[in-house]
Parts: C-alpha cells; structure tokens; sequence
C-alpha cells in the first residue's frame, strides 16, 4: 500500500495557502510511515499549478487533466479523483475542508467504500496499527474528539490553519500525466450560471468590525461602516463581518459572516458589536489578537473571551466612538 | 408537474446554540453532557421550511425522517405544526452512535420503504457531530443526483432549480428530479409556530409510526459505529475582560477611542 495522496486547491489561479498547510500536515505522517507524499491537481490544464506545487518536497505531481474537469463540477472532479485512486490505491488522502473539499470528499469516500472524517484539526498515526487517528471538534468546538475509522484510503477534510504552510525546498517533484476516463454521463446536476458578488477576503484586514442580531436595523450597518471608516485611519485595512443572523436575515452576504459555516479569521483586533458568543461563532475568531466586545448584556458570552469590554447600547456608543475618533485623528 | 413528494432528514439534537458554560465534557464515558433541551437541528429547520414554501407553491406533501435516540415526538412534532404531513421516527439500540456512512444507509432503507419520492432535503450539517456528509451520501447511496448549500429551491416541472452557495457569490444548478439538495441557513429561518398550534397538536396527538432495526435491515453487520478514541473538553478560550466603565456612553466612547489610539 502506497503512497499518502493530498489533493491540491487553487484560488484565482495561485496555490491555495491550505494546499501548502496539507502539504506540511502530509509529509510529517508520510515520514511516521515511511511512505511517499504525493499531490494531485486537477483540471482541464493543470501544468501551471503542478508546476508551482512541485517545489514543496513532495515526490510526486498527478496532474489528472480532462475537458469535463475545467472549472469545478463537484461530480466530475469526484469521477476523476475516484479514478485516480484506483489506480495508485493511495493508503491516506487529505483534502482541506473548503468549498471543494466539502463537495467532493463525501461523494469520494462512498465511491471508494471508505470513511471520513471532515474538519480535523489534528491527525497523526497510531503506532500500533498504522490507522490515522483524527482529531475534530464537535458540538461546534465545545469537545474535541479524537477517532478511528476503517477503511483505504484513511480520508479526511482538514481545517484551514491546522498546520503551519510548507516553505519551498530546492529540489522539484516528479510530475506524472494523468488522463482520467471520463464521459459527459456522469454529470447529472448541470450548471446554468455563476453570479459574482463582491466577496469580500476577510482574512485580509487588520481590523474587522462584525455586528451581530443586537443591531436591530439594516440601516445601523452604515454605523458600523463610519466607525470602520474613522479605524482606517489608524488600523491598517478594516472591513466589516457579522454573525450568521445578519445573513439569514440577507442583510449580508455569506463571505462575510465569521465562525464554523463562515470564514476562520485572526485579524489584530476584533470588535464584537451585538453578538452573544456562540460557540460557532466564537471558533472563527477567537485567534484574534485583541478581542473588543460592545454588548448591552454584562453577561454574555463574548465579554468572557474579550480583552475590552462596553456594557453599552451600540446606537449611543458607536456615533460617539467616531465622533471621538474623528476629532482626535 | 401537480404536486410533490418531500422527504425532510431532520435530525434532533440538544440545542447547539446554549452558552459553552452549558456544555461539559465527561472524559471517562467520552460523551458530551449538554444542559440544554432538545431541538431540531438548525439547518433541517431551514430544510423544513424550503420544503414548506415548495408546497406551498404547487401542493404535495412532507415527510419527516429522523433517526436518533430516544427521539422526543414533543420535538419533533414542531414539524407537523409547521406544515410537515407526516413524521416517521427510526429509533433502536442498534442504531446507537452510527457513524455518517450507516445513518446515510439507515435513512436510505427508510427511504426505500416509504416508497415514491421526488425531493430530499437534508440540512448541510448537523449540530452535533457538525459531520457534513450525510446528505451526500444519501444521495449516493439512492443513486440519485445531489446538489449542496442551496439557498433557494424551486421546482420546474420534472427539475429542480437551485441556487447553492460558492466562494464567488451563487450559480444556479439544475437537475432532474427525484434529487437531493442540502440546504444552508441563507434559505431562511424557520416559520413561526404559536405555542397554541402546538398545545392543540399535543392534545390530540395522532400515532407517529416508530420503525426499527428489524423494519429496516436485514444485515446489522453493515452499520458501523463512530470508534472514539479520545474525547476531551476545548482549550480555555477565557481571556480577562477590562470593562470601560463611564456614567455616559461618550464618557466610555472617549476611553474606548484612547484604547484604540495606544493600539494603532
Ligand atoms: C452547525 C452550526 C453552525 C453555525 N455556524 C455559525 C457561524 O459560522 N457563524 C455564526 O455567527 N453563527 C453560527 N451559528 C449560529 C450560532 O450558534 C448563533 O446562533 C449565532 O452566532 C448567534 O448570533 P448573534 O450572537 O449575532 O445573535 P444572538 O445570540 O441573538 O446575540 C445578540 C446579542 O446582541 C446583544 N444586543 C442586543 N441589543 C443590543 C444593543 N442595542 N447594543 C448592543 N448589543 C445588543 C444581546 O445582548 C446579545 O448578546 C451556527 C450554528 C450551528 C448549529
Ligand atoms: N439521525 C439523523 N436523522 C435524520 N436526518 C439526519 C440524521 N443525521 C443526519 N441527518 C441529515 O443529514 C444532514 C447532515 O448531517 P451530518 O452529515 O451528520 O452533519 C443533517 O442536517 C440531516 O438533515
């Protein structure tokens, strides 16, 4: 039994950081093994990306290329993949818990008879028997659970951030062309159009400012917009998130809400306004440098993970936040 | 198409959504002790509604399937009172603790028995075990297609339309039907039931039919449970709060505002 598999994701065309986390996570378990690390790209022209993805140790690049994988067909990317591992009947595969990752594992491990487990945070090998023992919060990261399954490949869906990202080596992997068996059947669910919205990066902001169920009205987000307009001054780059509410309710779209089923985000500051500190949300942000909570309820949750708290109603507090801000800019 | 048959997998769950001092952790049984009544899980509330709206639309009817232990029909029944036509719960010993693979292939066998289906919809994860997996696998163990994050559903004619959540905004998908689709919240909250709708449904309640092992599988040997190795509680996540204490909010604006000046 070969090799551990690890399946590699782009975004806008460049290497995913998560690849590279999975890439760090695989190898180190490869080594307990002592088996070889491999990656597959997929797509209908992978050269670009196998490419960049071969400076990273490992020993080598399936590039799984086919008209039908251009773009992301979760059906036919889960076809490929199937295809791939019944060739090289690979003894581990890791796939990050991403959009991709969550479309295609699933569907992989019923096709291979195997199990998985979604969402680790941690994963390593057990001595005695050579099975992956895989870490995973549960109940929203009130428990962490460490579990076994049976089943080649050992499969999971790995948590962004889990390992530290890989640095490049000098020396290349080999690159093995690959081309699935493929046909336009298999597709059953068809894609009609893509509307782009303007996602928003959380990730990328130094300052995010989220609002939670305690903004009582859509129009108080211009609140929040002012006071992230008087941070920016200071701050660096400042957006604005919110908690799963704000989403049901569509006054925001779903890149901007944070925790579990949002985005995973440790921005320098996080100012809380109007959110209770749920669980879920609490793990997409608790790695916040600083953690500013502004809630009318003293007992909240949020106040017990905060570094600053304002016991305040935000429509009195946040107009005289900017005002001050504004004056002493 | 006149008139549609869903099945709604709604699984019940305590309240996820209690305060962390709520939940505790016994390290020596390995189970989680939750001090919160039970719920529906949130996602399959919102599954339940998209189903209720699809109805509303064109007519048919909603079954609710959930499989758990010792499942509560006080909680369940919220679905009946919300417009679900018929609730069959799957309760055995045997089905303790399964793992996402066997309670995809429990639900499939209960499926197989109801019979006649167009649509299934399956919340896009559980609360609980926040697995993710089964809706996928039920549909592939159905043989039927599958379509996950939807936020919004309608059906046209033999298909159904969805537009499911991606990293880039939403695309709209198609498929024939009968199909599975997973909803996100973005579908909406569940619709209000009033407490009289439901003290009315708990007076008169009408049998629930409960199916086993032995209605469903031939071959126990099939079902594997979750093998837990270790459960342990979360990292303390606690930092020391300072409050910013003031007799007026811009008194506590002002002090908040030289916080922040120290910091940038
Ligand atoms: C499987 C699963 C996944 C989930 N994923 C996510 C996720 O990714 N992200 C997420 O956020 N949630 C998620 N949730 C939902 C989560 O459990 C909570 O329901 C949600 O985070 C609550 O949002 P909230 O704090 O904004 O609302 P609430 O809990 O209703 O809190 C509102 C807060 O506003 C305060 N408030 C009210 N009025 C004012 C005022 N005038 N000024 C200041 N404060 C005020 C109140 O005191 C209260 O603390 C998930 C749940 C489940 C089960
Ligand atoms: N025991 C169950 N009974 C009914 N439906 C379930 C059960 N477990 C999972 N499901 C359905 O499958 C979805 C995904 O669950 P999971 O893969 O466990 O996160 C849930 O939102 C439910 O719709």
């Amino acid at each position: 039994m070969s090799e551990l598999l690890l399946l590699v994701e782009s975004k806008e065309g460049l290497l995913d950081k998560t690849t590279l986390e999975l890439i760090r996570g695989g190898s180190e378990l490869a080594k307990d093994l002592g088996i070889d690390a491999a990656a597959v790209v997929v797509g209908n022209e992978t050269s670009p990306l196998a490419e960049s993805v071969a400076s990273y140790g490992l020993k080598k690049i399936y590039k799984l290329e086919h008209p039908l994988l251009k773009g992301f067909q979760p059906e036919a990317w889960a076809g490929a993949l199937e295809w791939l591992a019944r060739q090289i009947t690979p003894r581990i595969f890791l796939i990050s818990h991403s959009f991709v990752g969550k479309e295609v594992a699933p569907r992989l491990a019923y096709r291979l008879d195997t199990e998985l487990t979604t969402d680790c945070l941690n994963l390593r090998i057990d001595p005695q028997d050579g099975l992956l023992i895989r870490t995973k919060p549960i109940y929203g990261g009130n428990a962490i659970a460490a579990l076994k399954c049976a089943g080649l490949p050992q499969m999971v869906t790995v948590r962004k951030n889990a390992f530290e990202p890989m640095e490049k080596v000098t020396t290349k992997s080999d690159l093995v062309d690959m081309v699935p068996a493929l046909d336009e059947s298999i597709i059953k669910v068809k894609s009609l159009k893509t509307v782009k919205e303007d996602v928003v990066e959380l990730d990328k902001a130094n300052m995010v400012i989220a609002g939670g169920r305690g903004i009582v009205a859509k129009e108080d987000f211009e609140m929040l917009a002012a006071l992230a307009q008087a941070m920016s001054k200071s701050q660096g780059k400042v957006m604005i998130g919110c908690s799963r509410p704000v989403v049901d309710k569509s006054w925001m779209s779903s890149d901007r809400q944070i925790g579990l089923t949002g985005s995973i985000i440790a921005p320098d500051t996080y100012i809380a306004i109007g959110i209770s500190g749920a669980i879920q949300h609490l793990v997409g942000m608790i790695r916040s440098k600083k953690i500013i909570a502004i809630n009318t309820d003293p007992g909240c949750n949020m106040f017990k993970v905060a570094d600053v708290g304002v016991v305040e109603d935000y429509k009195a507090l946040i107009p005289a936040l900017v005002k001050k801000l504004e004056e002493s800019a | 198409m006149k008139g549609i048959n869903i099945i709604v997998c709604a699984k019940q769950i305590p309240d996820p959504e209690v305060p962390f001092s709520n939940v505790s952790v016994d390290v020596e049984k390995k189970e989680v002790i939750v001090d919160a009544p039970n719920v529906i899980s949130p996602y399959d509330e919102n599954a339940l509604e998209a189903a209720i709206r699809i109805k509303e639309e064109m007519g048919g009817k909603i079954t609710v399937l959930s499989l758990g232990r010792k499942v509560s029909d006080t909680v369940l029944r919220k679905t009946i009172a919300a417009g679900a036509d018929a609730l069959i719960l799957i309760e055995d010993p045997a089905f303790e603790r399964l793992d996402s693979n066997s309670v995809a292939y429990v639900l499939s066998r209960a499926i197989r028995k109801i019979g006649a289906y167009d649509l299934i919809l399956t919340g896009r994860q559980a609360g609980d075990w926040d697995s993710g997996q089964v809706g996928l696998l039920l549909a592939e163990l159905l043989g039927i297609p599958s379509i996950s994050l939807a936020r919004s559903i309608k059906i046209k004619e033999d298909r159904v339309l969805v537009e499911k959540t991606v990293p880039v905004g939403y695309e709209v998908v198609e498929a024939g039907l009968p199909a599975l689709v997973t909803v996100s919240n973005e579908v909406g909250e569940l619709r209000y039931v009033s407490r009289s709708k439901m003290m009315g449904l708990l007076k008169r309640p009408t049998p629930i039919p409960k199916w086993g092992a032995k209605d469903l599988v031939d071959d126990l040997e099939r079902l594997k449970k979750i093998q837990l190795v270790e459960l342990s509680p979360p990292p303390d996540m606690r930092r020391a709060c300072l409050f910013i204490e003031g007799s007026t909010p811009q008194e506590k604006a002002d002090k908040l505002a030289s916080f922040f000046k120290e910091l940038g």
